[in-house]
């Protein structure tokens, strides 16, 4: 167990360290800080002293751990497009992406199980069937094409929903919320179906699949023989069996779901982290870009550490094998 | 040549062609849509980037069957008067020529990855397969554009446009060397320990020499499908990241480009700026998506 969390954790220190060494080399090798600080009359001394008063005439490995070091404590420099402390910037646009992200895993989940355990169940219908196909079509249209044509036919056809922004938001300490107010709500609405869209495929094709498996088995089998109602046997001993996978599985989507925030945030202009990487991406605003790239790293070890660990607890077999296999 | 068409159509796949009605509209819209953007200079009503040929006066027609509507532009007109019909053509041009050369710049390095990988084994493959592992647990598009966004920023200012349609192909290319990889290391490690491998060892040829001229023809096969699913796959991350403003610049619109160029009018109700090039967009990737997965199932000889 120990060697399996040390090599876990090893490899994830690794990760972190390559993703914080190009956030260093975009600020150092990329944009030259020095003529971005100074006017472009500045002549070679006062080059100099500013090359020296950051630190940039030490060597290599100094500087990268000057990095870390203030990476670690958060610091990130001033955004050259916003001109505002980045990990301020950061934290004010981090609750819009969450909210956005964890709504659509809700719908991927509320939607998906039904009509995951319908398909399942009545696979022959033709309902089930078209669902099916349905969500075939469904990933293969880009993301964005969606959100583009649910924005014309219920924003701008319709008039029923807003297309942008995040409505009235409350403020409670740090968080900034638009889940209480009836216009955050209503503009919740469209971004969220579109970044739910894939999850709710995803997770209707796994429930489906795990279901189909499920139901073959013996203790279906044998449960049926005792006499058990339908209901009892689907919902009581075949989904209970399924939901293991899922669950692990829309908690690795989350990583996913932050990552594709970034497209819905900017076809709904929703003032989030993504559409804050897009823009400093447009404008070479690097501190923005190298601490966007630093965060989701951060996030995307995190839940995959999360969720190693989760399967070593759940599955006994990977203790066993553990040490040579070493993953699942 | 001859013969070998003959064996063709008394073939197993042409055979089962025939029986999907779906896969056979598919491949020929998937021809139809690669026929237009390839001629496009010559079956292009019009061609959008004739500066003397635009018309501002033009700009805002809609679509030829609505009441406004004029015969010459059968889709209607963008903001600068461009037949909206003759860019989607031009627009997918630019679209596939990048989906597919991604593709192909994929299979090269995965390709040669997962042969060393799978033939040299020990540290190595550790590695290659290690620095795999670590690639796919972030999503494709993502790592498209982080190289996308990278490469804007430190290339200096003018080269940036110039170069926009190679670094793109590199962005996607990296982002999915992977699957081809993982692939070919598995194929490669059965392959290596075949008697025709270990002949070749014996009369002494070099190591590279095997990989790739014994080797490799054995391992193509289930690559090849891989490859046509994943020109659907390429064509959107580059029409997403188009459409985010990273991707082609404006002067060289991609359908992605076009999409985004049409979202600015969604407003003022000129829909046919953005929905025409968007559904261009899908009934391409639907197409290529169609036969790709039909060419799985009909290789794979347990489906038979």
């Amino acid at each position: 167990m120990l060697a399996f969390i040390i090599r876990r954790l090893l490899q994830s220190v690794l990760v972190m360290v390559a993703v914080g060494f190009i956030a260093f080399s975009l600020f150092n090798f990329v944009g030259d800080p020095v003529s971005l600080m100074l006017p472009p009359e500045a002549t070679q001394s006062d080059r100099d002293e500013v090359r020296k008063s950051l630190g940039l005439d030490e060597p290599f490995y100094v500087q990268f751990g000057k990095f870390v070091g203030n990476a670690v404590q958060g610091n990130f420099g001033i955004s050259l497009r916003l001109g505002r402390p980045v990990s301020q910037l950061l934290i004010e646009r981090l609750p819009a992406t969450l909210e956005l992200a964890m709504t659509a895993a809700v719908i991927g989940l509320l939607v998906g199980i039904p009509v995951g355990v319908y398909t399942a169940l009545r696979r022959n219908s033709i309902l089930a069937k078209s669902l099916l196909t349905g969500s075939l079509i469904g990933v293969s249209l880009p993301n964005f094409l969606i959100g583009i044509f649910l924005i014309l036919i219920f924003a701008v056809w319709l008039g029923l929903l807003p297309s942008f922004g995040r409505g009235d938001v409350t403020k409670i300490g740090l968080w900034t919320t638009g889940l209480l107010t009836v216009t955050g709500l209503k503009a919740l609405v469209l971004p969220a179906i579109t970044l739910g869209l894939y999850p709710v495929t995803l997770i209707m094709r796994l429930v489906r699949s795990e279901m189909m498996e499920v139901l073959r088995t013996d203790y279906i089998k044998f449960a049926r023989a005792r006499g058990l109602s339908n209901n009892a046997v689907h919902f009581g001993h075949a989904l209970k069996n399924t939901l293991v996978p899922v669950i692990t599985i829309t908690g690795l989507q989350l990583g996913g779901l932050i990552a594709f925030a970034i497209i819905t945030e900017t076809v709904f202009q929703w003032p989030g982290m993504g559409l804050l990487f897009i823009q400093a991406v447009q404008f070479a605003d690097i501190p923005v870009m190298a601490a966007y790239l630093c965060l989701i790293g951060l996030i995307f070890v995190l839940i995959n550490l999360t969720v190693d660990m989760l399967y070593y607890t759940v599955d006994p077999r990977l203790r066993i094998s553990g040490s040579a296999a070493g993953g699942h | 040549m001859n013969d070998s068409l003959k064996r063709f159509f008394d073939g197993d796949i042409w055979w089962s062609f025939k029986q999907h009605p779906l896969v056979m509209i598919a491949a020929v819209t998937a021809l139809l849509c690669i026929l237009a953007s390839a001629f496009a200079p010559l079956v292009a009503p019009h061609n959008p980037f004739d500066l003397k040929t635009l018309n501002l006066l033009d700009a805002f027609t809609p679509p030829s069957w609505t009441t406004n509507g004029k015969a010459q532009f059968l889709l209607g007109t963008d903001d600068q008067g461009r037949d909206v019909l003759s860019t989607i053509m031009y627009g997918s041009r630019v679209s596939l020529v990048v989906g597919i050369c991604a593709v192909l710049l994929a299979m090269l390095i995965g390709i040669t990855l997962g042969l060393i990988s799978g033939y040299v084994g020990g540290s190595v493959d550790a590695f290659i397969m290690r620095v795999a592992d670590i690639q796919l647990s972030f999503p494709a598009i993502l790592i498209a554009l982080l190289i996308d966004g990278v490469a804007r920023v430190a290339l200096p200012k003018g080269m940036h446009d110039q170069l926009a349609v190679y670094v793109l192909v590199f962005a996607i290319a990296a982002s999915g060397w992977v699957q081809y990889a993982r692939t070919v290391r598995g194929s490669t490690l059965v392959e290596r320990n075949k008697e025709y491998v270990q002949a070749a060892r014996v009369i002494g040829r070099k190591p590279l020499a095997i990989m790739f001229s014994h080797v490799l023809p054995n391992v193509t096969g289930p690559v090849l499908v891989l490859a046509t699913l994943h020109v659907g796959t390429a064509i959107i991350t580059e029409a997403t990241l188009s459409f985010l403003g990273v991707g082609v610049p404006p002067t060289q619109p991609s359908l992605g480009t076009l999409i985004r160029i049409g979202n600015d009018f969604l407003f003022s109700g000129e829909w046919w700026i953005t929905v025409f090039p968007g559904a261009a967009l899908v009934i391409l990737v639907l197409s290529i998506n169609v036969l790709g997965d039909w060419l799985r199932d009909a290789l794979n000889p347990k489906l038979r």
